[in-house]
């Protein structure tokens, strides 16, 4: 998929109960796992400019929990929480994800593999994040499709390059 | 927005490599079923089984051609795909642009406390 200059996130549906996000940082990886595992930084990108941290919690240990909850513009409060599960230091993150905006949260938490590869002082990271079931994919996905669906219909190309 | 059971879903139709594999040769243009068979390396048979999910959930479309039965892609049955793909590659990649903006702060730091590895 082409990227711009500032670097395109890449979402393939690898198998029914996964999703996998890659991207390329301008960073080597020590630098990208501080920014990742780094309460104070965090609270500076994760809200992606749609609202503002309210909480940051992060027990880097194996075992230890992390929460984050923001106030995302337009839309309220939505929290995030789950445990550290295996850790290798500016290499892997192993960590489940509970979305505390559905029923029995943490039955449906996602196991989330994040591992950062760096090659020339860049660092691509890739998360892959496997539900346990397909209908939680699913349900993921369904939860941001609304928006999308009243687009006009894109050309055939777009959508074939899209699969890639 | 309502969708279908999963077995008429287009998500779960192109969660199976094979099947996005036929999707990619059909984007190239219209195909008889033995190119398929030819390009995936697969047995005739199972081709077919992954044509038929595809036509089920009307990403694959089929005519008769004389003797031949002719494959072509369905762009429109895809669209639900693509938008979501697109939507949730653009939130993620707001997120982190704004870890763009934290990792070169720090970068510049590290050269400025004199670490010069």
């Amino acid at each position: 998929m082409a990227t711009t200059s500032s670097g395109t996130a890449t979402v393939t549906l690898p198998s029914d109960t996964q999703i996998q996000i890659t991207r390329e940082f301008d960073a080597p990886k020590h630098l990208v796992y501080k920014a990742l595992t780094t309460p104070e930084l965090v609270r500076r990108w994760w809200h992606a400019n749609r609202g503002e941290m309210t909480v940051c919690e992060i027990d880097l240990r194996v075992g230890g929990m992390w929460r984050y909850v923001m106030v995302a513009d337009g839309f309220g409060e939505v929290g995030f929480h789950g445990e550290y599960r295996e850790i290798v230091p500016n290499e892997r993150l192993v960590s489940t994800e509970a979305y505390e905006g559905i029923p029995d949260a943490d039955e449906n938490a996602t196991v989330n593999i994040l591992t950062l590869t760096e090659v020339d002082g860049r660092t691509t990271m890739t998360i892959l994040v496997e539900h346990p079931t397909k209908e939680g994919r699913d349900a993921h996905i369904n939860a941001g499709m609304e928006d999308g669906m009243q687009d006009a219909m894109d050309l055939l190309e777009e959508i074939a390059i899209s699969l890639r | 927005m309502a969708r279908a059971a999963t077995t008429t879903d287009a998500f779960n139709a192109v969660a199976e490599p094979r099947r996005r594999q036929i999707l990619d040769v059909l984007a190239g243009g219209e195909r008889p079923v033995n190119d398929l068979v030819a390009q995936l390396g697969l047995a005739q048979p199972q081709v077919s089984k992954h044509l038929r999910v595809l036509r089920h959930v009307g990403a694959v479309e089929v005519r008769e051609a004389g003797r031949q039965r002719l494959y072509r892609l369905n762009g429109k049955a895809l669209k639900p795909i693509h938008d979501w793909v697109s939507e949730y590659e653009r939130s993620w990649s707001e997120r982190f642009d704004a870890l763009d903006m934290v990792l070169e702060e720090l970068k510049e730091k590290e050269v400025g406390d004199g670490d010069d590895e």
